[in-house]
């Protein structure tokens, strides 16, 4: 039944995007904003909402928001104002938001983002505006009641809201990895799913294909991370084809994904209609983006993910493949351009960075800003390895040794004696030694079984413990055994 | 003369001829407070001698006593809006202008009483009770700032400070023969002031004359980085303005204030005001400032909009009152809001924010807020093109002299018609100022209210001070 | 006004009062029924006035860019910002628990 639902319906997808950016301090006063401190130690008579204060704008706020809009190639509005957003929770110290209603920083942006199956796909952002934080709510079941830590009140946030054009819950999973490769590039938020600096709340909805109207959506809050993301918009999808496929309605509502049951459940059955009663902020005035600020801002954004790909593609030769994982992480990236410079054959760095070096920077569960290498260490191992100075086994392990010490790579390579045996007397003693030990194994080379030769060339390398040339032992076990052979 | 019933000019003289020390005019103001505050009610609280104020020295600038009305933060002193639902909130900050009152040396002496929230426009609807006017112990002494306003009056405090959102300093400045001052918009910072109308509030001086005015105000104007919505510009030494010439000033008398409703006493008083003017060298001139009518519509419409939203932070999370039912109406967070602000909210404040919520919420936006918003359009341009032409503007205060207590409490769009004169100030931001211009028959006083161009405070003064030069009113005490 | 404002009805004044989160009991509900009904009557005069092409005026200074840098200033110690607490529990407020 799930196949003919799957062709019979389309799934709808808009998201939201909370993002936390990480000035100094908050939006609209001086206290800094920092993660994970005691409960209201990081707050003040402003952010406090008390009675008398008022918000002034914090301009990197504002600066990073520009970044944003410019990044997602978004209209920034000449004329941006705040407004009030009324709404009573006890994390909201004023009762009410200072946001933005219609004038926000951007709208009509757009960001290219690739499919699973490797296509571009360009998703529009229907508007991004700033907006305050709220403070956190603890709930505490001994004392049934709820505790209010205002820390977080006044965070300066982004909120990025994409047009309904995902598709299904995988397409909406790849926008969020690809907004969010953009966002790390501008250096705006840490982009932290789990302390809470980027949240993702989804829009979804369902229709029959072909479809011009868009079906009754819900609201789908309480997702910690890309994957919760996915997992809530299947269920939900799966969910709104049942009920529909039976004669159902969907109802507008707001449905929370629970991780533990692995299933979306709705907020509340009587929920109170929204009436937020937005109006102009009168203790805020206009903000013009004038050119001059927007060039400004325009000249802080560094190259993003989308063009450096279609650069290293270009520039390097890469394959988009290569490209692709070197590009998803900008220290990567940045280290394999660092690479480049020192070493031309840009494939074999790739081979290395996307081979070993990964492999090693996860297995010691570090980011890949933490990892302690610098480019020319990776160059000099691959020379080394290009003049048969080390085996391929050797590299590996210097590369280990190199992360494990953060000493340079010809250090690590001479005191853990890496180099390879090259001197063609010694290879030829472990040769001999194999010849005579592997007596039936020399008689299947003499059959002319060539994977014979590879088992001699294995056990030559354990004897040598990883020093010899593979290539060199190669030669004289065949040069020796046909000689035999002649004689 | 005592002490207390000097202005702070006169003090300021007699300090620096060492005829008297600070803590002689202080003791002359509790003095005066022992003697009359019992039936003026002017004071809700008087900051008591512990909370660390400073034996004021010779070498301080102005030591002069101070009033406060209570919606102004002073750090660490009890803070209400004389609402019970900030029960107990003492700010851990200063507003900006008591900072700087602090500064010049201030005596603060306490917290004057005023109309919840300052929604109202006679002292009455004070969780603390009514404030009485000291020229009739039986009528108001308006409103919001009437503590303020009575304090002076009473000479329980030498100067004072009230917030002016509609008419709040001058109307009762006008009812207790005192001179209060609207600056424009911007000229004062509002940082510490606990907002009713934040794009209407303005913190402002009420003093016995005009020359206290211009001092006061050089002490509290002035840019302040925490608000963003005040003006950066210098500000003058405004009692360069007090030159006593008006000649060749062009003022304006908009016919549309002088309309039905107006007292007759009050009118021909204004008229005889004019006449002042008009011998001392100014030029009268009829104008028209077409929306007037629409000014009180337009001014309850916006103020209470935004006092909605202002007065949502009063929901007993954080400080303040908090009440919980018994039993469970909603939910219990749901329930600890609507009682809380069920018993701390005074019935006044209740309509307000009712009235304010209804011309937000969804569907009522257009026809309420944003047309009061575009009226409030029309009403400023009326003053911009009068002001091409003109110096000044010539108005009475309010249409009446202070009303009975208890005369208007039940009909609340009669209170709201006793500011009909003053809104149009607070909706366009200019300045004005209410002087003293006379009695009525049975010994009430009666203002006069100039309007000048924004930031223009200096011709205000000017105007003022040239008509308190040439007549008696300003010398006349109320008889405490 | 498209609205007929001077026929505001209780259940009207009722869901404004929840918005605003205020408890009204019973004779309450009529007494501002009624003085809403008068004070938007009166409000009523505004809809003589054209304003469609009337810019509205939120700020009435002309004044736009007004920031702070971003710089950190001290923020309260945790004991002053519980000193005047309704409730505080271990340096947080505490509320009736939030239902979702």
């Amino acid at each position: 039944m799930s196949q003919t639902l799957q062709q019979k319906y389309e799934t709808v997808i808009g998201l939201e995007v909370h993002l936390q950016l990480s000035t100094r301090t908050k939006i609209f006063c001086g206290c800094a904003n920092v993660f994970g401190r005691d409960p209201n130690t990081q707050t003040c008579p402003v952010c406090l909402g008390l009675p008398g204060t008022l918000p002034v704008l914090n301009k990197m706020a504002l600066e990073y928001a520009l970044k944003i809009a410019m990044a997602l190639d978004c209209r920034i509005n000449p004329v941006i104002k705040f407004d009030r957003k009324n709404y009573y929770y006890p994390d909201l110290p004023k009762g009410y938001q200072i946001s933005q209603y219609d004038k926000p920083v951007a709208y009509d942006g757009h960001l290219w983002m690739t499919t699973a199956d490797g296509q571009a796909r360009k998703i529009n952002i229907k508007r991004a505006h700033l907006e305050e934080d709220a403070g956190k709510l603890i709930h505490d079941d001994r004392s049934n009641s709820s505790l209010v830590d205002y820390n977080r009140t006044g965070t300066p946030l982004m909120e990025i809201v994409s047009e309904p054009d995902l598709r299904s819950p995988q397409e909406a999973y790849d926008y969020l990895q690809a907004l969010k490769l953009t966002l790390e590039y501008l250096h705006v938020s840490d982009c932290d799913m789990e302390k809470g600096s980027l949240r993702c709340d989804a829009n979804v909805s369902i229709r029959e294909a072909g479809a011009k109207t868009f079906g009754t959506k819900t609201e789908l809050k309480n997702m910690n991370s890309f994957k919760a993301v996915r997992a809530a918009l299947e269920f939900e999808e799966k969910r709104q084809r049942e009920v529909v496929s039976s004669g159902g309605r969907i109802i507008q509502e707001t449905r929370l994904w629970s991780e533990e049951k692995w299933t979306t459940i709705t907020m509340r059955s009587k929920e109170e209609a929204h009436d937020y009663r937005y109006f102009p902020e009168p203790d805020l005035v206009p903000f013009e983006i004038d050119e001059a600020l927007i060039e400004e801002v325009r000249r802080s954004i560094p190259e993003l993910p989308r063009q450096k790909f279609e650069r290293f593609v270009g520039e390097y030769g890469l394959s988009e493949y290569d490209a692709r994982i070197i590009v998803a992480d900008q220290h990567i990236a940045h280290f394999f351009e660092a690479c480049a410079k020192l070493y031309a054959d840009t494939k074999k760095i790739c081979n290395w960075l996307n081979g070993p070096l990964l492999q090693e920077i996860n297995g010691r569960k570090l980011a890949p800003r933490d990892v302690k290498i610098k480019p020319e260490d990776l160059v000099a191992i691959i020379r080394k390895v290009d003049e048969n100075v080390l085996s391929n086994l050797s590299a590996k392990e210097a590369l280990k040794q190199v992360l494990d010490t953060g000493k340079d790579a010809a250090a690590v390579i001479r005191d853990a004696g890496l180099a390879q045996v090259s001197d063609s007397s010694a290879l030829e003693g472990i040769v001999d030694e194999l010849i005579r030990e592997h007596q039936s194994v020399v008689a299947q080379i003499r059959e002319g079984k060539p994977s014979a030769v590879g088992f001699l060339i294995g056990q030559a390398m354990r004897k040598s413990q990883g020093k010899a040339n593979p290539r060199m032992i190669g030669e004289i076990i065949r040069r020796k055994l046909s000689n035999k052979s002649e004689a | 003369m005592k002490l207390n019933e000097l202005t702070a000019h006169e003090l300021l003289d007699l300090l620096k001829a060492k005829k008297t020390t600070p803590r002689e005019i202080r003791d002359a103001v509790l003095a005066g407070i022992a003697r009359t505050d019992g039936q003026v009610k002017a004071y809700v609280r008087l900051r008591s001698k512990a909370s660390g104020e400073q034996e004021p020295s010779g070498d301080v600038s102005m030591p002069i006593p101070i009033g406060i009305k209570d919606n102004i933060c002073v750090t660490g002193e009890p803070t209400t809006c004389c609402s019970r639902i900030l029960e107990g909130f003492k700010p851990p900050y200063d507003a900006t202008v008591i900072q700087k009152l602090k500064g010049s040396g201030a005596q603060i002496i306490g917290s004057t009483n005023m109309d919840e929230f300052a929604f109202g426009s006679s002292t009455e609807n004070s969780c603390y009770g009514p404030t009485r006017n000291p020229w009739d112990r039986d009528r108001v002494p308006g409103g919001s700032s009437g503590g303020s306003a009575a304090a002076v009056a009473g000479h329980e405090a030498i100067w004072a400070l009230g917030s002016d959102t509609g008419g709040s300093i001058r109307q009762p400045a006008s009812f207790c023969g005192v001179v209060g001052l609207k600056p424009t918009y911007g000229r004062v910072s509002r940082y510490g002031l606990i907002a009713f109308a934040s794009s209407l509030d303005q913190i402002g001086p009420i003093t016995k004359d005009v020359e206290d005015s211009a001092l006061l105000l050089g002490i509290i104007a002035g840019y302040d980085e925490r608000d963003s919505t005040s003006a950066d510009l210098p500000v003058p030494d405004y009692t360069k303005a007090l030159v006593n010439d008006v000649k060749g000033l062009k003022i304006g008398i908009p016919g549309e204030y002088f309309v039905e409703g107006i007292d007759p006493q009050v009118r021909e008083a204004i008229d005889v005001a004019i006449n002042v003017l008009e011998t001392r060298g100014a030029t009268f001139h009829e104008i028209s400032l077409p929306h007037t009518g629409y000014a009180t519509a337009t001014y309850y419409i916006v103020a209470t909009a935004e006092a909605s939203s202002n007065l949502a932070r009063y929901d007993g999370v954080q400080y303040g009152l908090r009440r919980q039912p018994l039993d469970t109406r909603k939910t219990p967070l749901i329930d600890m809001y609507e009682e809380t602000r069920d018993a701390g909210l005074g019935s006044e404040a209740k309509r307000r924010i009712m009235l304010g919520t209804y011309s937000l919420s969804s569907g009522y936006y257009d026809d309420y807020y944003l047309k009061g918003l575009k009226v409030r359009t029309l009403i400023k341009q009326d003053f911009d093109k009068a002001f091409l032409k003109l110096d000044a503007i010539v108005t009475p205060t309010a249409p009446t002299t202070a009303f009975k207590i208890g005369e208007k409490s039940d009909d609340p769009l009669s209170m709201y018609l006793s500011d009909i004169y003053t809104i149009s100030a607070n909706l366009s931001g200019i300045p004005a100022i209410s002087i003293p211009c006379g009695f009525s028959r049975d010994r009430l006083p009666i203002g006069l209210q100039i309007l000048a161009k924004p930031f223009d405070e200096a011709m205000l003064f000017r105007v003022a001070y040239a008509y308190e030069q040439s007549t008696p009113w300003h010398k006349e005490r109320a008889p405490v | 006004m498209t609205k007929n404002a001077q026929n505001i009805t209780k259940e009207d004044v009722q869901y404004i009062a929840s918005l605003s989160r205020i408890h009204l009991q019973g004779e309450e509900v009529e007494r501002l029924t009624k003085d809403l009904e008068n004070i938007l009557g009166y409000v009523h005069k505004l809809e003589k006035l054209d304003v469609r092409a009337v810019e509205p005026t939120s700020h009435v200074l002309p004044l736009a860019n007004v920031y702070r840098e971003d710089e950190v200033k001290p923020s309260l110690p945790q004991a002053e910002v519980m000193k005047t607490a309704a409730a505080p529990h271990n340096g947080f407020f505490k509320v009736p628990k939030v239902i979702q």
